[in-house]
């Protein structure tokens, strides 16, 4: 299994030997993922692999069952409430549907988090809040409810907020799914934008290959609670392995197969057999 | 043997809620202080929760006083006592159907509210992205809230009271002609401050903290889909109608 380099300062997250159960189904087993700082890292893999469980562990919304999730040198699952309150303020997470609050206008969203951890004056405030939009390309919809805004725009509304306390690190839960191809290409032009503009390090989960590799400095493919490959696209692209050759090129059939386990469907139809 | 298997059952599963609402009101409790330092968050929600409660009070205790009238001078004109009258319909709302009737009419009109609201902002992430933000959601959301119940409901029962009265001298003075110095008198001789007016806010206060716990605690917990959300807003009527008879129960066995 290759890994990004090992020196601690680089990586600003560092996951080893991470189990997470859901139930009986295993989720990781013995998983090892390093994220180096200031890049933009995807982790991907099929559905239903737990990738945005291993976004929800890494910020803490979820306790795994062991494993080392070091973010920024601390490790996640040990601390405090408190601590990892303090840690968030470090973390920006773009959820899939935004998470917008209904009840709020778009500025009063973005204002959110600027109003619940500082003191500034109001005028700081708007100030801070229409730069914020302006990087998103929403300063016109300051004054609209979430209600009134498609899916990419509720999406931007969302990524404003999440760098309105200039966050370090932001992850990114499937940020294009179900979104038109100009809003995805904003999207992912903003994602490489705020990352290098801030110094960000950006996690991107997502099942959207090409879109991802466009933007990723380099990805790790997970399946069945392990990394199956790690590399830039390019890498990735000229992999020999059979499987990430299927998840890469989107094949109906290969190592994962297309048929759901069933009966052979001669004898099924038949009526040999007396499944379904 | 399978009754008493099933009884058992229901019985550990009613400890379970009554422990896991206790545990709630610890953490609501912890998280008091630090939301106390917001109070506008609070007074929005007493407006949320107690303000737009106010009609449906008052039209309810107008109704009830007047009710309470009616029947009770076919009673007591039995007995030629109409001049009682007064003493009956206050001692009634004020020990009894004051408290309860607000209690059950605040479990319907403002309890769900909180649920469905609370539950909802948990089915579409909203609490999860509070986290995220490093905003605790219970200090943010929750407590406000259940503050806001709390103060509301003495004050809306104050209310009922207020107008069940009214609508009490309206049927009996206005419409079946009782005294209206005996019934004002009878009313200021026989009500006590003490043992009447106090148990009532007792019992308000009570209830108030019951309906708006188990109202904010089954929106916190509600599963997050819809029909989650639907089955809590359920739990909360039924379990705040349950919780008022019961406590009241209590209360007065208690009391007088």
């Amino acid at each position: 299994m290759a890994h990004a380099s090992d020196s601690a300062s680089e990586n600003v997250i560092e996951i080893s030997g991470l189990r997470y159960r859901q139930g009986e189904k295993r989720i990781f087993d013995g998983l090892n993922i390093n994220i180096p700082r200031g890049k933009v890292t995807a982790i991907m893999g099929p559905s239903g692999t737990g990738k945005t469980t291993l976004l929800r562990i890494m910020t803490g919304q979820v306790l795994p069952d062991r494993g080392r999730v070091l973010v920024d040198g601390k490790n996640v699952p040990r601390l405090s409430i408190d601590a990892l309150y303090e840690l968030r303020r470090e973390m920006g997470f773009l959820f899939q549907n935004g998470a917008l609050f209904t009840d709020y206008s778009v500025y009063e969203n973005v204002a959110f988090p600027l109003r619940e951890h500082t003191r500034l004056p109001e005028s700081l405030i708007r100030h801070i809040v229409l730069m914020k939009l302006q990087a998103v390309g929403l300063r016109g919809a300051a004054g609209l409810m979430p209600t009134e805004l498609s899916g990419g725009m509720a999406r931007r509304v969302a990524l404003a907020r999440t760098i309105a306390m200039d966050p370090k690190i932001i992850f990114y839960d499937e940020p294009f799914t179900g979104l038109d191809p100009i809003s995805m290409g904003v999207i992912l032009r903003l994602i490489r934008q705020l990352n290098d503009s801030l110094g960000l390090t950006s996690i991107i989960v997502s099942h959207d290959v090409a879109e991802v590799s466009s933007v990723s400095d380099q990805s790790y493919l997970i399946s069945e609670g392990k990394v199956v490959a790690y590399g830039t696209p390019e890498e990735l692209e000229q992999n020999k392995s059979a499987w990430v050759h299927q998840f890469m090129k989107g094949l109906a059939d290969g190592p994962v197969p297309f048929h759901y386990p069933a009966p052979d469907l001669a004898a099924q139809l038949l009526g040999k057999e007396s499944a379904g | 043997m399978k009754l008493l298997r099933e009884a058992y059952y229901i019985l550990l599963g009613f400890l379970q809620m009554l422990g896991a609402s206790g545990l709630f009101l610890m953490k609501l409790l912890r998280a008091t202080p630090l939301a106390l330092a917001r109070p506008g968050l609070i007074f929005q929600q007493v407006f949320n929760v107690g303000a737009m409660s106010l009609v449906l009070i008052m039209v309810s205790g107008l109704f009830v006083g007047m009710v309470l009238a009616l029947q009770g001078y076919n009673t007591l004109s039995k007995f030629a006592a109409t001049s009682a009258l007064g003493t009956l319909v206050a001692l009634s709302l004020l020990r009894e159907l004051g408290p309860v009737v607000t209690a059950l009419l605040f479990a319907g009109r403002a309890g769900t509210a909180l649920t469905s609201e609370i539950g909802l902002m948990r089915a579409t992430e909203q609490l999860a992205g509070m986290e995220m933000m490093a905003v605790d959601p219970i200090r943010r959301v929750v407590v406000p809230r259940f503050l806001a119940g709390v103060i509301s409901m003495p004050l809306l029962v104050g209310i009922f009271n207020a107008v069940g009265v009214l609508g009490g001298y309206l049927v009996g003075v206005k419409l079946m002609h009782v005294d209206i110095a005996s019934f004002w008198s009878q009313i200021h001789a026989n009500v006590d401050l003490h043992d009447d007016f106090r148990s009532g806010v007792i019992k308000s206060v009570v209830f108030g903290i019951a309906c708006t716990l188990i109202a904010v605690f089954e929106g916190f917990y509600a599963q997050p889909t819809a029909e989650g959300v639907s089955r809590a807003t359920t739990r909360t009527v039924v379990n705040s109608a349950l919780a008022v008879l019961a406590l009241d129960y209590l209360l007065t066995a208690f009391m007088f």
